[in-house]
């Protein structure tokens, strides 16, 4: 369990103080896949760091496992820090030595005996995928393969916790997926605890199971990650959440509404959004043999994966002669828990 | 026999070769054992500078401050100045003025100065994000000197180590020329001085050959360390 009470970190800059966080308040359970998203220039990194005592906050407290990390120093701080892994948007690997090696690297810093090193090493490479690459420099490699090692560095040490800067942000679209793939079966295989902080939705819909938006160092919105996506409530949130659910262009829907509300003056423009279990139900379809009076296009649907199951939304257009018959069909919507939300009435 | 002619430089007959041989020897000797010297002492120097730059503490600060101010004073000193200027102290140390011997303790204290504002200067160049890394495995400073600093910098320092050589066979020919044996020497005394002007083209020869070994070397360990 981490917590982060009443954190605050002031910097000073030569134009005065930099409020780089504000009074966070954040719980985040084991063995999840937190996610903190946000701007660059956010707080994210700043808020990340002091889980391994890189930054330490002005005021307020980390507490990891009830340890205190923002009251360590020293050999009390490194030995905490071996149980923290932590990976990087330009992965930081050593040039000077080899996958194997670099993997190894923290072992030594632990001063774990060679045998052992050399062994759990090959274990690491082999579980990122990375076998037959052992003696490949990073020089050698593509982006995606040096996270992978990036990632085997950093669980080497057993960790309870991983962090991850960014680990995505330098990767192609593709690369990003089999990286974010690997985070995920790794949080499911060792039970880890991850902390993610990226600039991109995508990633937070993906791995993770909560997420909390970072703006200007505070945070304005957190919650079950398939909750923000249903209902962003501050306006950095929808941006985010249309960033990665594709309804920025909900400008060419706007002028098919229109069209279509120009041919069919009686219809009605509904939004339903779907989650979980309801995405894979022919609800639409029972609804239609319900109220047979009731004709229907289709503006334009999608449907997203989420770490909580599948969340879909559809826009549609509903036509009847009577009134009745369409609030009908939209009380019948309602009751098999899809979210309905009427955009314009004919 | 005209000795100033341009013919003269082609006069080999006049080369003594068993002078040659133990001056270049002597050349040799000097350079290998300052560069030895100079790349530890300069290192050591080098490491100071770039973990006590930009420290909070006072103490921190204020051994910055000295090394820099050493560094920098040692730097500017023109070599032949600073051999005159350290005789008392090279009587003192190595109980001669005289020889290649004589010679080492005006050479390492004009090198080594040099040499660490290069290896400061490569550390610095070491991608700080890598060092951040190994802060959060738990590394402590030695272990980050010894696992980090030391190993990616290593050809910034193997190539700043062969320019710092290549200026201190400079330095042995100018301290040759005031009584510290060596290739310097012998053009002087035997060229110069002697009017054989065969002597200094051969010894310019050898130096030129030394300067282009050292390079070789250098450029060759760098090739072979770089793995970027």
């Amino acid at each position: 369990m981490i917590e982060f009470k009443d954190v605050s970190k002031t910097f000073n800059a030569k134009e005065g103080q930099v409020h780089a966080v504000e009074d966070v308040n954040l719980n985040i359970p084991d063995g999840k896949i937190y996610g903190i998203v946000g701007y660059s220039g956010a707080g994210k990194s700043t808020l990340i760091r002091m889980l391994n005592g890189l930054e330490f906050p002005t005021t307020g407290s980390v507490t990891i496992n009830g340890t205190e990390i923002s009251g360590l120093s020293g050999k009390a701080l490194r030995n905490q820090r071996l149980k923290i892994g932590m990976i990087f948007q330009h992965f930081n690997l050593l040039w000077s030595r080899t996958v194997i090696e670099n993997i190894e690297f923290p072992l030594e810093i632990a001063k774990v005996p060679k045998k052992q090193r050399v062994e759990k090493a090959q274990h690491l490479a082999e579980l990122v995928g990375l076998a037959g690459r052992e003696n490949a420099y990073p020089s050698e490699l593509s982006g995606g393969q040096k996270q992978r090692v990036g990632i085997a560095r950093a669980l080497a040490n057993d960790p309870e916790i991983l962090l991850s800067d960014e680990a995505t942000s330098a990767l192609d679209p593709q690369t990003t997926d089999e990286v974010l793939d690997l985070l995920l079966s790794i949080n499911k295989q060792l039970n880890l605890t991850v902390v993610v902080i990226t600039h991109e939705m995508h990633v937070i819909r993906k791995i993770c199971d909560q997420v909390a938006v970072l703006d200007a160092g505070k945070i304005v919105e957190q919650g079950p990650v398939l909750d923000v996506f249903k209902r962003p409530q501050q306006t950095i949130t929808k941006r985010f959440v249309n960033q990665e659910t594709g309804s920025s262009n909900l400008d060419d829907t706007t002028v098919v509404v229109s069209e279509l509300l120009t041919k069919y003056s009686n219809g009605v423009i509904v939004k339903l959004t779907f989650h979980g279990d309801q995405a894979k139900l022919p609800i639409v379809s029972e609804m239609l043999r319900q109220f047979p009076d009731v004709d229907l296009s289709i503006i334009e649907g999608s449907i997203h994966q989420t770490q909580e199951g599948a969340l879909g939304s559809l826009y549609i257009q509903l036509i009847a002669e009577q009134q009745d018959n369409i609030n009908g069909a939209l009380e019948y919507l309602k009751t098999m828990r899809v979210e309905v939300e009427v955009i314009k009435r004919g | 026999m005209d000795n100033n002619g341009f013919a003269s430089y082609f006069r080999f007959s006049n080369v003594d070769w068993n002078n040659m041989w133990s001056a270049t020897w002597e050349t040799v000797w000097m350079t290998l054992v300052s560069i030895i010297v100079v790349a530890i002492l300069g290192a050591l120097l080098g490491l100071l500078l770039f973990e006590t730059n930009g420290s909070s503490s006072w103490g921190a600060r204020i051994l910055n401050w000295v090394v820099a101010a050493f560094v920098n004073i040692f730097r500017s000193i023109p070599f032949i100045i600073l051999i005159v200027l350290l005789l008392p102290a090279t009587q003192a140390i190595m109980g001669t003025i005289i020889g290649p011997k004589a010679a080492l303790p005006s050479l390492i204290i004009s090198a080594a100065p040099f040499y660490a504002r290069l290896v400061e200067i490569a550390f610095h160049e070491i991608d700080h994000g890598v060092i951040e890394a190994a802060q959060s495995m738990g590394a402590t400073r030695t272990q980050i000197i010894g696992k980090v600093l030391l190993p990616e910098s290593m050809p910034a320092l193997v190539s700043g180590i062969t320019v710092t050589s290549i200026s201190l066979i400079g330095y042995t020919a100018m301290a040759g020329a005031i009584g510290a044996g060596g290739l310097g020497n012998l053009a002087y005394l035997d060229g110069f001085q002697a009017n054989n002007n065969a002597v200094t083209l051969v010894a310019t020869v050898i130096i030129v050959l030394i300067v282009f070994i050292c390079q070789f070397i250098g450029d060759i360990l760098v090739k072979r360390i770089d793995k970027r």
